[in-house]
């Protein structure tokens, strides 16, 4: 999947699962307010993400995220990492 | 101590009900079914497929939360939640319990519930494909809890009283307002919202099928199950969400609530027997100990929902039950699973909600299906035809798997 994929694959998913506007997902918007996440809806998040990467993302993955961007860039390498093997 | 309530005898009342069942989902409707007589069992021919030895179904349509609920509150929610808040917010409605209310006043939950098989039968099938547990996601723990209505409900209603499941299998919802009848009697807690639910899919009564008790479905669906009658051969499944809002009476008073009822007795026992074989003296000693609660007359006491489920050995045993301890008196008995099935955790709950609409609307509602009685069942006053009666008291009778009897006397409050 390049980063365009996986950005229309993620955000599909996220407004499926967490129910949010799609009209809300912008590179620069804040993930976890956009998507109202609290600690359990990350266990969510990672749920819905591997089923449309088999990527499974981490606690240490979710440090350095604020933005989509952030994460559409840390969920990118991972499945480049993957592909790779 | 402020807040704590010292009048230990209370008078306790019900204020609201609420029900999600096969023969409707809300309480005019089921008066309706109940008066005509009308059945909520269908075949449903997937679990012929699946792998069921009978496709008999109570029909109990799924309510859709999404404009009542959040996504995050859903999501700890498994099919017998929904049917528990469908019932509940009904029930709140009519005992005009708000919000505010529930921030005022300490509102205490105690509710029936005895599976859920469809949320731990997702769980594993994520576990086997994924063998990872971090992929389960994060509302499985809380819908797969037996305790998962209480749970929910007293989050979403944000309830700060007593707060527990009863897990007491089909005679959960009648001991829930058993349990919740003493509490309030003892004025431990003055409003408690409780109730019985079941789910209703295919994952729920598999094993209970293959004990091979259900009714045949060679036969049309409506006349499947016939409590009593000298040819049953068999109980049908069924499920849905019974709600009620039990209050002392100085609460229902002093905030002007319209009084439904009145919760006078509550018996129980074991049978200290077989897992499955009912006896004849546990039921017996749970229906003796909630009318000598009561402190009312056998001959007040005219009408009986019987647990009959419409199996050869229960069915009889209570017969014969009801005849020893009503001696010469002959109440009238139905058995309201005839039209309904049986709703296993929801039933002891739905149940006194049945007999309360008959009692309101002046009928006693029909055993359908009924034609011939056996040696045990010639015995009780069965009503087989809807029947025009005025009655005030009624006993309503739930047992269950390994042996647990509850019973409940609720009368008309004057």
């Amino acid at each position: 999947m390049n980063i365009e994929e996986i950005i229309e694959k993620a955000n599909a998913i996220l407004v499926e699962e967490f129910e949010v506007d799609i009209d809300t997902i912008s590179p620069e918007a804040n993930l976890r307010d956009t998507l109202s996440l609290d600690s359990l809806d990350y266990v969510d998040l990672v749920v819905s993400i591997e089923s449309i990467s088999g990527v499974k993302l981490g606690e240490e993955d979710f440090k350095d995220i604020v933005t989509f961007e952030d994460f559409y860039i840390v969920l990118h390498k991972k499945v480049l990492a993957k592909s790779e093997g | 101590m402020e807040g704590f309530i010292h009048n230990i005898n209370n008078r306790v009342v019900i204020t609201g009900m609420g029900i999600h069942s096969c023969i409707g989902t809300s309480l005019e409707e089921v008066s309706d079914s109940l008066m005509n007589g009308k059945s909520g069992i269908i075949l449903e021919e997937e679990r012929k497929t699946f792998g069921y030895q009978s496709g008999l179904t109570g029909s109990v349509p799924m309510p859709n939360l999404k404009k009542d609920l959040s996504r995050r509150e859903r999501i700890s929610m498994g099919e017998e939640s929904y049917y528990a808040y469908a019932s509940a917010m009904q029930a709140l409605k009519q005992a005009n319990i708000d919000p505010s209310f529930r921030e005022d006043r300490e509102v205490g939950i105690i509710y029936g519930n005895d599976s859920t098989a469809k949320s731990v039968k997702e769980a594993m099938d994520i576990m086997r494909e994924k063998n990872d547990t971090a992929l389960i996601g994060s509302g499985s723990i809380f819908r797969s809890m037996n305790s998962t209505i209480t749970m929910n409900l007293s989050t979403i209603l944000k309830l700060r009283g007593i707060n527990y499941t009863i897990s007491g299998a089909c005679a959960s919802g009648s001991h829930s307002i058993g349990q919740a009848y003493i509490l309030i009697k003892q004025g431990l807690q003055d409003c408690i919202i409780c109730g019985g639910a079941q789910e209703t899919n295919m994952f729920a009564f598999s094993s209970f099928d293959g004990l091979g008790v259900f009714a045949p479905d060679n036969q049309d669906p409506t006349k499947a199950c016939r409590p009593f009658d000298k040819n049953r051969n068999g109980l049908v499944p069924s499920g849905g969400g019974a709600t009620l809002i039990l209050e002392s009476l100085d609460s229902a008073l002093s905030r002007g609530a319209n009084i439904i009822a009145e919760v006078v007795g509550y018996g129980f026992s074991s049978n200290g027997g077989h897992i499955s074989t009912p006896n004849i003296d546990g039921p017996s000693m749970a229906m003796k100990r909630a009318i000598f609660q009561s402190n009312i007359s056998l001959n007040e006491i005219k009408y009986v929902n019987a647990h009959a489920t419409s199996t050869p050995v229960g069915d009889g045993n209570e017969a014969q039950a009801i005849a020893s301890i009503f001696g010469g008196e002959h109440p009238f008995v139905s058995s309201t699973k005839s039209m309904t099935g049986h709703e296993c955790w929801m039933a002891g709950a739905s149940e006194v909600i049945y007999s309360i609409l008959m009692m309101h609307n002046g009928f006693i509602a029909p055993n359908i299906n009924f034609e011939t009685p056996d040696e045990q069942t010639k015995k009780i006053n069965l009503v087989t035809k809807t029947k025009k009666e005025s009655f005030d008291v009624f006993l309503s009778n739930s047992f269950g798997f390994g042996g647990t009897n509850s019973a409940l006397v609720i009368k008309k409050y004057v």
